[in-house]
């Protein structure tokens, strides 16, 4: 069907809210798998797929079976959430086949919950409403009390969901899915009633900051691309997402692809694009298969194509696999492999806004930006105001691992404090260490010690710690490591990585990981640190792109913060 | 190094390759999803295989190895039956993903982007697949093995013939 006008969305979406109620005699129950990379990883497919048997084999109608992505506690994965007519959502954690099979007899037949594998009850998307009436939904059946509500968990109550809004609630293979949550209404009214200069005001308003790092205004950014003067532009969604330890993007775009596409129509309409780009990296195959799906929908749906909403506005959008090169997700370098080319960077001037894909105005948005456009299209810039820090509005996600309790992707209000994420939201360490540092901002970020832990996550005051927000890499180091290790774990990826353009990204980088090779292996001394700091400042202002700018950060970051640990290192 | 003239594809590979190429279109900016695609089918992109596209779509054959040899997704020579990858990302590294790497270089007698000489296995070692939850994570021919210990790896490689 062609989606026309707003009544053809809200039909969609009532009979698809319709079709999914349970009710006691065409559907009794619903089994949730929850099947991002991360889940099937552990074991998912397999659930899924005893559970699909079973079914058949007992000639099963009326239980549903459902797939979602991921609800982002990756190390609790397989996940599986139950739902019977009336009664509570029960989550169960750590589910294997044996597991199922138990759950399914004396759950799923008899009502009978399984408490010792049980995550929680109720579910994410309900946790607003079951924190407005003290944990309980009026017309859900609480089954057994002795499993702690999501919302008393901190891992869920202390998260804010805008870019993960649809996580686990849908499955990213059906539009009509996202569309019952209210999806592509933001587009709609884009596309149908606003201008370009008032969505640009809306977003200009909201505050919000590009997540793919530097933080760049996103409103401003379309501002001068829509001044652009040009028949032709494009809008790319960066979905690179290079840095080690950073998987944030790769959980929006397989649990919720279509948000990704309807930010980026509101973004073309904005600035005049008619033509998308998805950049995605091959190695999340999954992701790409899902958002190929999601477009050839959006396509059959009249979302895509030309003629959007009967509004005379044209936008199709493709996904580019990329090839695997970190610095790809640089700008420039991106336009250069977009056009088939080595993904070399240049400089930055003239900005892509002006001259990008093909010498035409482009805007590169990261993934996660993409994802914040329609709540505020939808809600309004005052909504979004009212969430984050004085300086940077919303929330930004962060994938958080290492020496964790709980392993995954969390979304919180801009300026939350680091300690509160590793405390309450990752459940501390195990036991018998302690943590003695975060790495945040990926390669380019910096290592900060456990007593600044109550800084706020915001872009402000972590850099005038020295480290950045960067992209949402949060990795949690113990004192059994050495910062001078990690130091030179990223020196090797940035030497690796490096595109070879320019000397001081080519040699710098070789020659700050030789000396560091050198004090790891205990043959360094004195003069080698200060020719380290020495040589880390020289190639973080000569380097010619952001790669080589930032690549000295790990080492400046832990000199400035570790320097006992490079002393030990070096004493004779 | 495989010296890539001495290699000879079948007519068969050969008909495959000028498809793709020809489906593909002459555009520049469609020469990576190209390549791409030839390797998902081929395993590599020999030089010989360059000389092809260079005549057919009239990119120049520097340019075309330049962009191979660029991104790491793809490789001149040719691969063994099985790609192991070892993630040495960040959250893998701090996992212990170095000691997973180390093992399989002394059980297997290889080095990163080699081949053994059975060509059982090609051994990368990779960044990264996002699956930095399962830390360490070692991919097989594409499947993720997620929380590996160093004492499991003969048993998750054994089953790759
Ligand atoms: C070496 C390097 C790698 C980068 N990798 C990514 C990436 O993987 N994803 C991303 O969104 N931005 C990445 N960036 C930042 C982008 O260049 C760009 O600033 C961003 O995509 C803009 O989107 P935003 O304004 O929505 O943040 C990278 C930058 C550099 C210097
Ligand atoms: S700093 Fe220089 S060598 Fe390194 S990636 Fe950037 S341009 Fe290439
Ligand atoms: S379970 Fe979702 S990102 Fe890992
Ligand atoms: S660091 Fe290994 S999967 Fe991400």
């Amino acid at each position: 069907m062609i989606v026309n006008k707003i009544s053809d969305l809200e039909s969609i979406k009532n009979k698809t809210l319709e079709m999914t109620k349970l009710d006691s005699v065409k559907k009794t129950a619903r089994i949730t798998v929850h099947m991002g990379t991360c889940g099937i990883a552990s074991g998912a497919k397999d659930v899924l797929n005893s559970l699909k048997n079973k079914l058949k084999d007992e000639h099963i109608k009326n239980i549903e079976i459902k797939t979602t992505g991921c609800i982002g506690i990756c190390s609790k994965e397989p996940l599986i959430t139950v739902e019977r007519f009336g009664e509570e959502p029960i989550i169960y954690e750590y589910v294997n086949v044996e597991k199922l099979n138990e759950i399914y007899d004396s759950h799923i037949k008899k009502g009978n919950v399984i408490a010792k594998y049980a995550l929680a009850r109720g579910k994410e998307v309900e946790l607003e409403e079951r924190v407005d009436n003290n944990g309980h939904i009026e017309s859900q059946k609480i089954v057994d009390s002795s499993i702690k509500g999501i919302e008393e968990i901190p891992f869920f109550r202390k998260q804010k969901r805008i870019v993960m809004r649809n996580r686990g609630a849908i499955d990213p293979y059906k539009i009509t899915d996202y569309i019952s949550r209210d999806g592509y209404m933001a587009a709609y009214k884009a596309v149908t009633e606003l201008d370009s200069q008032k969505i640009i005001e809306e977003v200009l308003d909201s505050g919000l900051r590009g997540r793919g790092g530097a933080g760049f205004p996103t409103g401003l950014k379309w501002k001068f691309a829509s001044k652009a003067d040009s028949k032709e532009k494009y809008i790319i969604c960066n979905a690179d997402e290079g840095d080690p330890g950073a998987f944030m993007d790769r959980s929006v775009l397989e649990s919720d692809p279509h948000s990704i596409i309807e930010g980026m129509i509101i973004a073309a309409k904005a600035v005049g694009a008619t033509k998308g780009f998805i950049y995605c990296r091959a190695e999340y195959p999954l992701a790409v298969e899902i958002l190929n799906k999601a477009l050839s929908q959006a396509r059959a749906y009249g979302i895509l194509g030309k003629n959007i909403f009967d509004s005379n506005f044209d936008l199709d959008i493709e996904v580019y696999e990329g090839a695997g090169a970190f610095v790809c997700g640089e700008e420039t370098a991106l336009i250069h492999s977009i056009e088939g080319k080595r993904g070399n960077p240049r400089l930055k001037i003239p900005y892509p806004a002006q001259k990008g894909v093909f010498s035409k105005p482009t805007v590169i948005n990261n993934v996660e930006t993409l994802a914040n456009i329609s709540p505020i299209i939808l809600n309004g810039s005052d909504w979004f105001r009212q969430i984050g820090s004085e300086k940077s509005k919303g929330t930004k996600v962060f994938s958080i691992t290492g020496d964790i309790n709980n392993v995954g992707c969390v979304e919180i209000p801009i300026g939350t404090s680091i300690k509160t994420v590793l405390d309450d939201i990752a459940d501390g360490t195990q036991q018998g260490s302690t943590i003695k540092a975060v790495q945040l901002g990926g390669p380019s970020g910096g290592c900060l010690p456990a007593n600044y832990f109550d800084t706020q996550l915001d872009y402000e005051p972590l850099q005038e710690l020295g480290v950045i927000m960067g992209s949402g890499g949060m990795i949690a180091i113990n004192d059994k490591k050495s910062a001078v290790d990690i130091a030179r774990f990223f020196m090797n990826f940035c030497a690796d990585e490096s595109c070879g353009k320019c000397l001081p990204g080519r040699e710098g980088t070789r020659q700050m990981l030789n000396i560091l090779n050198k004090i790891c292996d205990g043959k360094g001394n004195k003069e080698d640190v200060a020719k380290l700091e020495d040589l880390a400042q020289v190639v973080k202002k000569t380097a010619l792109c952001g790669l080589g700018k930032t690549a000295p950060n790990p080492i400046l970051s832990t000199l400035k913060y570790f320097k006992n640990e490079y002393e030990e290192a070096v004493k004779e | 190094m495989n010296n890539s003239s001495s290699i000879v594809l079948s007519e068969n590979q050969w008909y495959e390759i000028d498809k793709i190429i020809k489906d593909t279109g002459n555009d520049q900016h469609r020469l990576i999803p190209m390549l791409e695609k030839i390797q998902n089918y081929l395993g590599y992109i020999p030089v010989c295989v360059q000389e092809k596209i260079s005549k057919k779509t009239g990119i120049p054959e520097a340019e075309i190895y330049g962009v191979v040899s660029f991104y790491s997704y793809f490789t001149m020579e040719p691969r063994a039956r099985h790609r192991v990858q070892v993630c040495l990302g960040t959250a893998c590294y701090v996992k212990g993903g170095k000691e997973i790497a180390d093992r399989i270089k002394t059980l297997y007698n290889v080095e990163a982007g080699q081949s053994t000489t059975d060509g059982r296995f090609t051994y990368e070692e990779a960044r990264c697949f996002g699956t930095c939850g399962l830390a360490p994570v070692i991919v097989v021919d594409g499947e993720v093995y997620g929380k590996v210990k160093v004492e499991d790896i003969e048993q998750i490689l054994g089953q790759y013939k």
